[in-house]
């Protein structure tokens, strides 16, 4: 099935957009002399898929930073779930629903793909440590529990046959898979993906495509999409921000977006006649 | 053909979450464990049991504490020596202040007492990382040692410096000082051993064990997911210096018989740093080959080397000893940089296919 066929069938299946559950205000991040981001707001709606799209250095990594407490912006505020804050903190974006990829990839290389993926179960993990090392009950309890949630997700993606290899074995279609899985098993309410399929072939991200359609609609999470890839920004993304040298340039449907003269020129390129 | 999961199936994730899966590999722990608990202990000569299975089983509680630390968690630590120190002082002054107590709460007092000490000195990791944290933990090194060698209170005012480890029971048996037979000395350290063992398997392959790895591969991930880098690595410390503390009191009450700070100096921390890297980081049986071949390797050179004529130098003989040693150490590194447990992995992965080359 091609990424458009998917694309009509998931419209015919169209999930809810629901209400602004996260909204970027006025944002300004510099980095010494260096401005990452200057003034940069918009807003995300529950449900939806939003893609970040930008030449290089425009800035797409360190808005995801700033959404979920890696940079702290010198400036404006972050609404998320009604919950207006002045900066985010990792730990707090974790426990409130926000889940991450990188770009380069950031799996712990030594543990097994099945450790990787329990690692998102953490937070949800309550037993003391003395119970873990007599492995009774909460521990034992608890590390069932979380197998069986993480051996859906294993299910989910197709990773069963890897379950046991250490992850630094693996190509790097599996690797971004593995920690997609990873990030889901934290149960995200916000999914940041960042460059999901830089670097794969056409099928793996005719696959990766797939799977992130299939979270979007399955579990009704939103997802927030820097990509590349402009067909496929095109096809999956329900509003695109457009950032060019740390500023906002444009924001809108996707049809808006590629007619927008200022993108064409900036990203897309000028069509000379 | 002899070692392959083939038709043993697990039809619950409770089965297969299980620390022996294969039936071989249970029927083999069997065997080390009846080896072990019957067959040493009837066969073995004091000698044996007090110069060799002593140390040996000592050393490797101590390094399944590094290991811990280092291996898991990533934390570069050359403070092993000032916890052993620590735990063996702490042991003392407990059992001589409650001579009543049972030895077995005496051991897991004092390594709770060192796991707080573990964890004031672990605060620096906090910053610092690699390098910069070996220093700052050899810092706790020289300080604790100066500190109970300095201060008198430690060693309960004695004269001389070096005080004898006093008997203590458990569960009314003698198991420390001149009055417990070696052979009661030997079980009482290999149960303990066996049980903080399990204890350390269960720790790593549940969730905590899970935020140490983590920690140690991508502490940004780490953070990303909701693991506190702040609370994954002190309890690194904290479980470390604990195994530390227990294996520094067997060392004095159950092996040699005295409390002193020089037998805890920087060379031991140095010897439990190469037995978790010689025997292989982040695993548990490495502790065990690590610590074998650094306590038995030079008993059994030596006895090699006198065995071939060498009686007149015996001088010569321990030079040579040293030697090959090293020339060992080097060799083993190239081999296999992952340790001798990666040696046994690839075993098993070829035993797995044996006769058959694929």
């Amino acid at each position: 099935m091609s990424t458009v066929e998917q694309r009509s069938a998931a419209v015919a299946r169209r999930r809810e957009i629901g209400e602004v559950v996260l909204a970027v205000e006025n944002v300004e991040l510099r980095f010494g002399g260096v401005t990452a981001l200057a003034d940069v707001s918009f807003d995300v709606r529950r449900g939806e898929i939003r893609a970040i799209i930008g030449p290089n250095g425009a800035g797409k990594s360190s808005m995801l930073n700033v959404i979920n407490g890696f940079y702290q912006p010198q400036q404006g505020t972050i609404v998320w779930k009604g919950r207006r804050l002045r900066r985010m903190r990792p730990h707090f974006a974790a426990k409130s629903g926000i889940a991450r990829t990188f770009q380069n990839i950031a799996l712990f290389r030594g543990m097994t793909t099945l450790d990787n993926i329990m690692t998102g179960r953490i937070l949800k993990m309550r037993a003391s440590l003395l119970e873990q090392a007599v492995y009774f009950g909460r521990a034992r309890r608890e590390e069932l529990e979380h197998r069986a949630f993480v051996e859906k997700i294993i299910d989910f993606l197709e990773i069963q046959h890897i379950r046991t290899t250490p992850v630094g074995k693996l190509p790097y279609g599996l690797q971004k898979r593995v920690e997609l899985a990873r990030a889901l098993a934290m149960e995200p309410e916000l999914l940041l993906l960042d460059e999901p399929m830089a670097g794969m072939n056409l099928e793996e991200k005719e696959d990766m495509v797939r799977f992130i359609l299939d979270v979007n609609e399955e579990f009704g999470t939103t997802v927030i999409l820097i990509e590349h890839d402009m067909g496929v920004v095109m096809d999956i993304s329900d509003r695109v921000v457009v950032l060019d040298h740390g500023r906002l340039l444009a924001d809108g449907t996707p049809d808006e977006v590629s007619r927008d003269p200022r993108v064409i020129e900036a990203y897309l390129g000028v069509v000379h006649d | 053909m002899i070692y392959r999961e083939t038709g043993q199936f697990k039809t619950s994730y409770a089965a297969d979450q299980a620390v022996l899966r294969l039936r071989e590999d249970r029927i083999g722990l069997a065997v080390i464990l009846l080896l072990a608990y019957v067959a040493i202990p009837l066969l073995a000569s004091e000698y044996w049991l007090s110069t060799i299975m002593l140390p040996f089983l000592i050393y490797a509680l101590a390094a399944l504490g590094l290991n811990i630390l280092t291996g898991y968690a990533g934390q570069l630590s050359l403070g092993t020596g000032g916890f052993m120190a620590t735990g063996a002082f702490a042991a003392y002054k407990l059992a001589t202040a409650f001579p009543g107590l049972d030895f077995v709460v005496v051991l897991i007092l004092s390594g709770a007492i060192t796991a707080a000490v573990g964890v004031l000195f672990g605060l620096p990791s906090l910053r610092i990382k690699g390098f910069y944290l070996a220093v700052a933990t050899l810092a706790a090194q020289f300080f604790l040692l100066w500190l109970y060698n300095k201060i008198p209170w430690f060693t309960n005012y004695s004269a001389s410096g070096v005080i004898s480890a006093p008997t203590r029971t458990a569960l009314g048996i003698p198991v420390t000082g001149f009055e417990a037979s070696v052979t009661a000395k030997y079980l009482f350290v290999l149960i303990v051993v066996t049980l903080l063992s399990l204890a350390a398997k269960n720790m790593t392959r549940l969730e905590v064990g899970r935020s140490w790895m983590a920690i140690r591969d991508m502490d940004i991930a780490a953070e990303i997911i909701g693991i506190r880098p702040l609370t994954a690595k002190l309890t690194a410390f904290a479980v470390s210096s604990f195994y530390c503390g227990i294996a520094g009191a067997l060392w004095a009450f159950s092996h040699t018989g005295a409390v002193e700070a020089l037998a805890f100096d920087i060379g031991v921390s140095f010897r439990v740093l190469f037995m978790i890297i010689i025997g292989g980081l982040g695993t548990i049986l490495g502790n065990y080959l690590g610590a074998a071949f650094i306590v038995l390797l030079p008993i059994f050179l030596n006895n090699a080397l006198l065995g071939l004529g060498m009686q007149e130098a015996v001088a010569m003989a321990s030079h040579l000893e040293a030697m090959i040693m090293g020339a060992l150490i080097v060799f083993f590194l190239i081999v296999e940089p992952h340790g001798l447990a990666r040696l046994w992995q690839i075993g098993k992965e070829k035993l797995r296919k044996w006769p058959f080359p694929y």
